[in-house]
């Protein structure tokens, strides 16, 4: 498991890595925590000439209160993520889903923004970024821009950071008070999802108020199950209620088919899986 | 303050913690993938991606010249000197194999076979040389389906005219052990029970922790080869039998070896290949495979499909089974690889008294990775075939499934008891180990919840598997070795030394990796001896330190071992009587030993065991005549197997709605005779309990339709962790074994033949009411739902591939379920 050689950058600031990323072109591959990169370049699937690691710079790593947002540099990684009170409190799906991710091990090396950028869509970061409307810093030689999460992910391991541009930091809309759950099904505790559900709901008197929805691994990017979350909203949080509203949460949908399930078996448990973490959220 | 002596009374039965962990669980130790030589080569593989092609040009030129590589070979450079991969267990007189070349001359045969071959100063310039050879392939239909190869649809290897390797068949009738099985099926069709299934064996991996490595020194008098392997011994025969290389000139060493399972019970193509480039460059070569060229092409295990045929009377008795099995050898016979469904066979009858037995066996080659021993080798896939099908028995005959066991086993007061296999059966208590089972699961208990959630048609339903099995290990006593045709025996060594200065060395033939034999040995040896545990070492795995020996698998260490190790020590206390008689000027016959001390009987008179090795190793003053040593060595040839059994216990919770499966308890009892270190069992237990459930539950190797292995990472090829098993229940019942003075039996292999069948009992119990009998391993959710979602149904479409009852249509007991005869099947949680 040697990697093809490759030369290595490690700047430490953002402009560095801009400059070098702009220097090097198409020949550069850009490393976060490396947890899906070095096992690619190991297995020597992939080649690049060179390799901008983003370890070293410290002003992407870190999470902020920014009134309404909380901001989560990019090269954070799971474990400071999973240790953040502030991220439990006012987006706890995102916490709840990232309990979730593989190991310990991994999730002290892997960072939230490397996740996203590589967008796997059996990934358990996107899902929740979806359903929390997450806004993505992106950074590139002319300054910052915007992109809302529904515009993020464009496709199988494609978003909107451009060639020349880094993910630098997500901001997502406090949830204050929403009940949450992360629904992940697999065969063995270290998989990548074989179907998940991101959930989020703010419950008022019994009742459901708001409801977002992630679903990772149901397509070739997270997708929102939008349908299901305007009819959720008004519904008592029981098992009944719930259940119709969440009978459509694969419609449209179009996941994949390998060892660990058929499209069809994957469509059959988003349903379920999404009336659960529904009803969890919302403390059924 | 008291001096308090806080060694135990007896070593044996002590829960001692293993000596040798230290080492091992830092890794400051020698793996071979640590050693450095000086001048040292690095390999790197070039390996087929087809499952069969001609090969039609390897251009090696560019390889050949990239920086730092001193020798690249192909099949065409070596294929007059690398002789054929052997084979050591031809099954029957005629049975049929392709030449086995450790480098592909000019076809491949499973996608993963070496094709080329680089040597360079660092193991980065091999791999990246690697890149560089270029093959050309003419691709060949390959076989792939375990039974269209049977049929010989597409040959594997073209030139042997068929897939079938041989046909091996034992019946009772025939050796006058048990009557007719046909006699018995016919009688039961005719008013009696007759349970038709047809099961998959899947293929597995055995996954052992540290990759294989293989370095060879050519630079000495003796070429010396170190192996991650479990069998230094063998590895040591076959380089000279398979490159002519005198024995006397090769010295093989397994240094400390990361886990085997069955899957370094092998002479490997890597093994043959640093050989050889050791000796054409003059220098040092080592080989690491990584973990997907592990996974690719270092042995797999079981891959079987599995048709039973089970007669018995109306109240469940049983008459008689029928095996027929084909099993798949992939592309080639590997060192037991055509044995390992024969070690099944006598093993399907288990602990039942069935009067009729018949098992036959075809052989098949496919173009896949070729299988051969892992963990149970036979036994699990006889075990899970015949627990399955006295659940299913008891389904027909509409009682608990404990209660046709206990039916039909063998009882205590029967022991010993002569198997329809012609197997003697020396010791066992299965109504002990049953009760004490029953009693720490709250089987009762369990059964009345069971009822409970189907009653209230609980989306989560609960199943209880039950696998009262047994086995047979400590391979082997070599006359039965010998008439099954396996070219070795079973026989193991072992030797004392007593050195001057009152420590012992001792030294085993069999070759642990990861078993604890260092401590056991040593716990073995301080209670025969007297000598303290601390002051033993046990030395083993190099064939200059321990010549002799067969090595370690098949559960034989201890029970084959071990009792080597006690002869060998007891010829230590022989030899030293006489000495310790003279010194005390008393006659040998009035020498007793005890506790470390040698005593003239009736007096405090004594000395002790170190002063007897002092005097020995002086010389000075000896008895006329006497050998100025005490070191003794041993062989022991078992006069037969060991038969460990146990009950073990599983309940599971099927959610209904997703098919995901739960292990809630988990209970096992098993009787391996006396104990030589809790600790140790323990901990073989628990491995071999995951192992076999991850059989049941998770693992499985996939090949596509092209051949390719999709399940070519831990990715894909879903191994449990520690998270995904739950906290198991062991207990033991102590039925000594009579065929070692230890009274032990074999325990290595005993959780991993046993669980498998527990958990998918549990599973198809779970659902049964719904109409279901069986579903394919590994019994993943998808499977389970789909089971689920088909058994409601008049057309139901079973598992892929899946077993349902379909022999002979129109027979009896033959009708596909019928969901109305139970609990609705609207009870799965619609």
């Amino acid at each position: 498991m040697i990697p093809a050689q490759f030369d290595y950058l490690a700047p430490t600031s953002v402009a560095d890595a801009l400059s070098a990323l702009a220097e090097a072109g198409d020949d550069a591959k850009v490393m976060g925590g490396g947890q899906s990169l070095l096992p690619i370049l190991r297995m020597r699937l992939n080649a690049p000439e060179k390799i901008i690691d983003l370890g070293r710079i410290e002003e992407l790593r870190g999470i902020r209160d920014e009134g309404d947002h909380v901001v989560i540099g990019a090269m954070t990684t799971y474990a400071d993520v999973l240790a953040s009170d502030l991220v439990r409190q006012h987006a706890g799906v995102l916490t709840d889903a990232i309990t979730e991710v593989a190991d310990p091990q991994i999730r002290h090396r892997g960072t939230v923004g490397g996740a996203l950028v590589h967008a796997d869509p059996a990934g358990d970061v996107g899902a929740p970024a979806l359903a929390l409307d997450t806004e993505f810093v992106i950074t590139g030689p002319g300054g910052d821009r915007t992109v809302a999460a529904a515009d993020f992910f464009v496709d199988l391991f494609e978003t909107a950071v451009g060639e020349g541009e880094l993910l630098t930091s997500i901001r997502i809309p406090k949830h204050t008070g929403w009940g949450s759950r992360y629904e992940k099904f697999v065969r063995v505790a270290h998989q990548w999802s074989i179907v998940a559900v991101a959930a989020t709901v703010r419950v008022e008197g019994g009742t459901i108020a708001e409801a977002r929805i992630g679903l990772t691994n149901m397509g070739s990017t997270p997708l929102r199950a939008t349908a299901v979350e305007q009819a959720l909203v008004g519904r008592a949080a029981t098992d009944d209620a719930v259940r119709e509203a969440c009978a459509a949460a694969a419609d449209g949908t179009n996941p994949p088919s390998d060892l660990n399930g058929d499209a069809d078996y994957r469509k059959h448990l988003a349903t379920v899986l999404t009336r659960r973490a529904v009803l969890a959220a919302a403390g059924g | 303050m008291t001096a308090v002596d806080d060694r135990p009374k007896t070593e044996i039965g002590s829960a001692r913690k293993r000596k040798e962990d230290q080492r091992l669980i830092t890794g400051r130790t020698k793996w071979t993938d640590n050693i450095q030589l000086p001048g040292m080569q690095h390999l790197a593989m070039v390996r087929s991606p087809f499952a069969h092609a001609k090969i039609t040009a390897i251009d090696t030129s560019a390889a050949k010249a990239a920086p730092g590589v001193s020798l690249v070979l192909t099949g065409e450079d070596v294929k007059d000197i690398q002789g054929s991969l052997p084979n050591a267990w031809p099954i029957t007189a005629d049975q049929k194999a392709p030449p086995h070349p450790s480098i592909a001359v000019d076809r491949v045969a499973f996608a993963g076979e070496i094709v080329a071959v680089i040597v360079a100063r660092s193991a980065r310039a091999a791999r990246d040389a690697a890149e560089l050879v270029d093959v050309d392939y003419d691709e060949l239909p390959a076989a792939l389906d375990l039974k269209e190869s049977a049929e010989d649809a597409v040959l594997a290897h073209p030139d042997l005219g068929t897939n079938k390797s041989a046909f091996w068949q034992f019946d009772s009738a025939d050796a006058g052990t048990g009557t007719a099985v046909d006699d018995a099926i016919a009688t039961a069709r005719d008013g009696g029970i007759l349970i038709e299934r047809e099961y998959r064996q899947q293929r597995l991996i055995p996954a052992f922790m540290e990759p294989r490595s293989f370095v060879c020194d050519p630079t000495g008098e003796q070429l010396t080869i170190w192996s991650s392997t479990q069998v230094p011994h063998f590895v040591r025969i076959f380089t000279a039998a398979t490159l002519g290389i005198p024995e006397s000139k090769v010295r093989v060493i397994a240094p400390d070896v990361g886990g085997g399972f069955g899957g370094k019970l092998q002479y490997t193509p890597e093994e043959v290949i640093v050989t050889l480039a050791a000796r054409k460059t003059g220098k040092p070569c080592k080989y690491t495979e990584t973990r997907s060229e592990s996974l690719l092409s270092a042995h797999h295990g079981r891959d079987q499909w599995q048709r039973l045929t089970l007669a018995a009377t109306k109240d469940g008795t049983v008459t008689g089974l029928k095996v027929d099995l084909l099993a798949d050898m992939g592309a080639y016979l590997g060192l037991v690889t055509s044995g390992v469904p024969i070690l099944g066979a006598f093993m399907f009858n288990a602990i039942y008294k069935f009067p009729a037995y018949q098992f036959n066996c075809t052989n098949v080659f496919t173009n896949k990775t070729w299988t051969d021993a892992y963990r149970g080798a036979g036994r699990p896939e006889a075990t899970f075939a015949i627990e399955r099908l006295m659940d299913e028995l008891a389904a027909e005959v509409g009682v608990d499934p404990m209660e046709i066991r206990e039916k039909n086993w063998i009882k205590h007061e029967e022991f010993p008891f002569t198997s329809v296999c012609g197997l003697e059966y020396d010791s066992g208590n299965y109504e002990a180990a049953t009760a004490r089972a029953k009693e720490l699961f709250d089987y009762d208990g369990l059964r009345r919840e069971q009822q409970q959630r189907r009653d209230s048609k609980d989306r989560v339903q609960l199943g209880i598997g039950i696998s009262t099995f047994t086995e047979m290990c400590g391979l082997a006593p070599s006359r039965v070795l010998g008439s099954l045709s396996y070219a070795a025996g079973g026989w193991e060594h072992a030797e004392v030394r007593m050195l001057p200065t009152g420590k012992v060395e001792v030294v085993t033939g069999s070759s642990a990796h990861g078993q604890g034999h260092e401590t056991a040995w040593s716990q073995i040896v301080a209670d025969r001896l007297g000598i303290p545990f601390d002051d033993i070492e046990v030395l083993h795995g190099d064939t200059q330190v321990a010549p002799r020996g067969l090595d370690t698998y098949g559960s034989r260490s201890l029970v084959v071992g071990g009792q080597a190790l006690v002869m060998a020590a007891d010829r230590v206390i022989e030899k030293a009587k006489p000495i310790a008689a003279h010194m005390l000027e008393a006659s040998v016959d009035d020498i007793e030993f005890s506790a470390g001390t040698f005593k003239v009987k009736g007096t405090d008179n004594g000395k002790a065991m170190a002063e007897v090795v002092w005097a020995a190793f002086t010389g000075h003053d000896l008895p006329e005549g006497t050998e100025p040593t005490l070191d003794a060595e041993a062989t022991f040839d078992p006069s037969n197997f060991s038969f460990p059994h146990g009950t073990h216990l599983c309940a599971t919770e099927v959610d209904t709605e997703t098919g995901a499966v739960k292990i809630r308890s988990y209970v096992c009892v098993d009787d391996i005779g006396n104990i030589i270190n809790p600790l140790i069992v323990e901990g073989q237990m628990h491995g071999g309990i995951v192992q076999g459930i991850a059989q049941a539950l998770w693992e499985e190797a996939v090949y596509d339709d092209q051949g390719t292995l999709v399940s070519g990472s831990f990715v894909d090829y879903t191994l449990p962790t520690s998270a995904d098993t739950i906290s198991f229940v062991t207990d033991n019942t102590v039925s000594p074994s009579t065929s070692n003075d230890l009274g032990a039996k074999g325990v290595g292999e005993a959780g991993c033949i046993a669980s498998t069948p527990a958990v998918v009992n549990s599973i198809v119990d779970a659902v049964r009411p719904l109409g279901i009998n069986d579903i394919q391993m590994p019994c993943t959710p998808e499977r389970v739902w789909r089971a689920i979602q088909s058994a409601g149904s008049t057309q139901a479409d079973p598992t892929t591939g899946s077993a349902q009852p379909h022999f002979d249509e129109g027979a009896p007991n033959q009708a596909p379920p019928d969901p109305s005869s139970s609990a609705s099947a609207e009870g799965a949680g619609q």
